[in-house]
This record gives structure tokens, sequence and C-alpha cells, in this order.
């Protein structure tokens, strides 16, 4: 089955992104597809690739980019629910004039169009949030 | 509408109070952005998201945009479909007579104006729900 998967909530705070990142996992393993994890509203906060846990709790950013890196995944972050919330790209941060980005390697930027493509494309769309 | 073989029935269920948290304001964004899909779009309201259609919404004292014109405006983006759970509105004291009057022009007949929100029970949400491809929850 094609899957796609959004990611409400920010990690820690909330389960919605442990929950959604051992989904994603046990359907790969399965053999499924993932079409695109698409992160919204808190959910843009898994993709800062500044957050510092400490060393004996799980790091959600490093687990989600890793896992894009191995199956070659889509994460897709929001831009505008980024924006509101810091999450900038090398790319946004020079047209908005700030002196940083911070978006984690595996991670992209767009718009909310993909979000509906996703629910268009998957066989299911499943939402982990509040 | 040109022929679309992609065409899904998408639900936007909205269970949250407008301003209390962002939930409201950035699920609308999505069904704006959505309509540009050609999509079947409905929209369903339960539990505190009914208090997102009260009428007369003032935010003058809270500092917050008030974004509750563009729930009226859903019948231009051919959103026309909003079904709010009754139980949810008595639950808190409401009415339909409390909430805005939405409504969208229909061309197949004179662009007369028709209301777009649908009062159903609980009972023919969890139909409605089940009827639907996407189901996005806010």
């Amino acid at each position: 089955m094609r899957f796609g998967i959004v990611v409400n909530e920010g990690p820690y705070t909330h389960q919605a992104s442990d929950s959604a990142y051992q989904f994603a996992k046990a359907a790969l393993q399965k053999g499924h597809e993932i079409f695109r994890v698409f992160f919204y509203h808190d959910g843009v906060n898994n993709a800062t690739r500044l957050t510092v846990p400490p060393q004996d709790d799980r790091n959600l950013q490093q687990q989600w980019s890793a896992l894009a890196e191995a199956h070659n995944l889509d994460l897709v972050v929001c831009i505008a629910a980024a924006q509101r919330r810091g999450i900038l790209d090398a790319d946004e941060a020079k047209r908005q004039g700030k002196d940083s980005d911070n978006l984690a390697r595996g991670f992209r930027i767009s718009g909310l169009g993909q979000l509906i493509d996703a629910g268009i494309q998957a066989d299911r769309l499943v939402m982990f949030g509040d | 509408m040109s022929e679309n073989t992609n065409r899904k029935k998408f639900l936007y269920i909205n269970r949250k109070a407008p301003y209390g948290s962002i939930y409201a304001l950035e699920s609308l964004e999505v069904v704006l952005i959505g309509a540009a899909f050609e999509q079947d779009v409905s929209l369903a309201f339960i539990d505190d998201g009914v208090f997102q259609l009260m009428n007369g919404q003032d935010t003058a004292g809270i500092g917050m945009k008030n974004f509750s014109k563009t729930y009226r405006a859903l019948g231009d983006y051919e959103v026309r479909k909003l079904y709010v759970e009754r139980e949810s509105l008595s639950e808190r004291g409401l009415a339909l007579d409390d909430l805005m009057p939405i409504t969208y022009e229909d061309e197949n007949e004179d662009y007369a104006e028709k209301p777009s929100l649908h009062l159903v029970d609980r009972a023919e949400m969890t139909q409605i729900i089940a009827a639907h491809d996407v189901v996005l929850s806010f």
C-alpha cells in the first residue's frame, strides 16, 4: 500500500512525531511505500537541525533524516507553517534577510499543495496529531 | 469543471475553537489551497470546532486576526458542504441561529443563494466521515 503521512505536532511535547516515525518505519519494513511525509502546524519543528536533546534520549530530527536517507523518503515541511515558526532553508533565509538557516538534511520546504497531492496520490493519508 | 480522474472526496474535520490554538486557521489555509486541486471538498465541525462558525466574532480584545469572514467566502472556492454536528452545538448551548449564515451561489439555478451549512446528528456524521476518501482532522 502507498501511504501519505502527516505530522502535526512538534517533537518531545507530543507523541505525534514518534508515532509517525514508528509507523513509517514499520510500514517500510512490511514492504509498503511511503509516498510523502508532510510536516504541518508545530510539526515543522521536527525539521530543525538545531535541536540538541539529551544524549540518552532519541533525536527525532536525526531519526527522520536517517530514515529519509535510507529509504529515499520525501519529507516536506509546509512553508507557511515553517515561516511562522522560524524554520528556514538557505534560500528562504536569504530571501527573508535572515542571518542563518536551520532546515535539517533530508527535509525540503514546499507548499500546502504537497499535502493535497499526497491525499490524492496515496492510498491512505494517515495524520498524527492532537 | 473538466474531467478529473484523480478526483477524491476530501473531508476536513474541524474540532477546535478558533483562537485558542492555530489549528482552525491553518486548517482553513489547507482548504483554500486545496480548492485549486478540483477535488470534492466537504468540511465537518464537531466538538469545540462549532465555535469556528459563531456569528459576530470580535477579536479586537485579544490582538489576533479575525479570520471568520473566510468561512463565508468558501462558496467562492467551490466549498459548499459544511456539516455541523447537532450534538456538539447543543452540548455548548448553541443552535444554528448562533452561526454565520454561510451560503453559496448555485450556477445551475440562476445563481440562487443556498445554505452551505447542514445540521447533521452524530450518527450521520460517522456515515459522512466513512464516505470520504481523505480525512484531514484538525
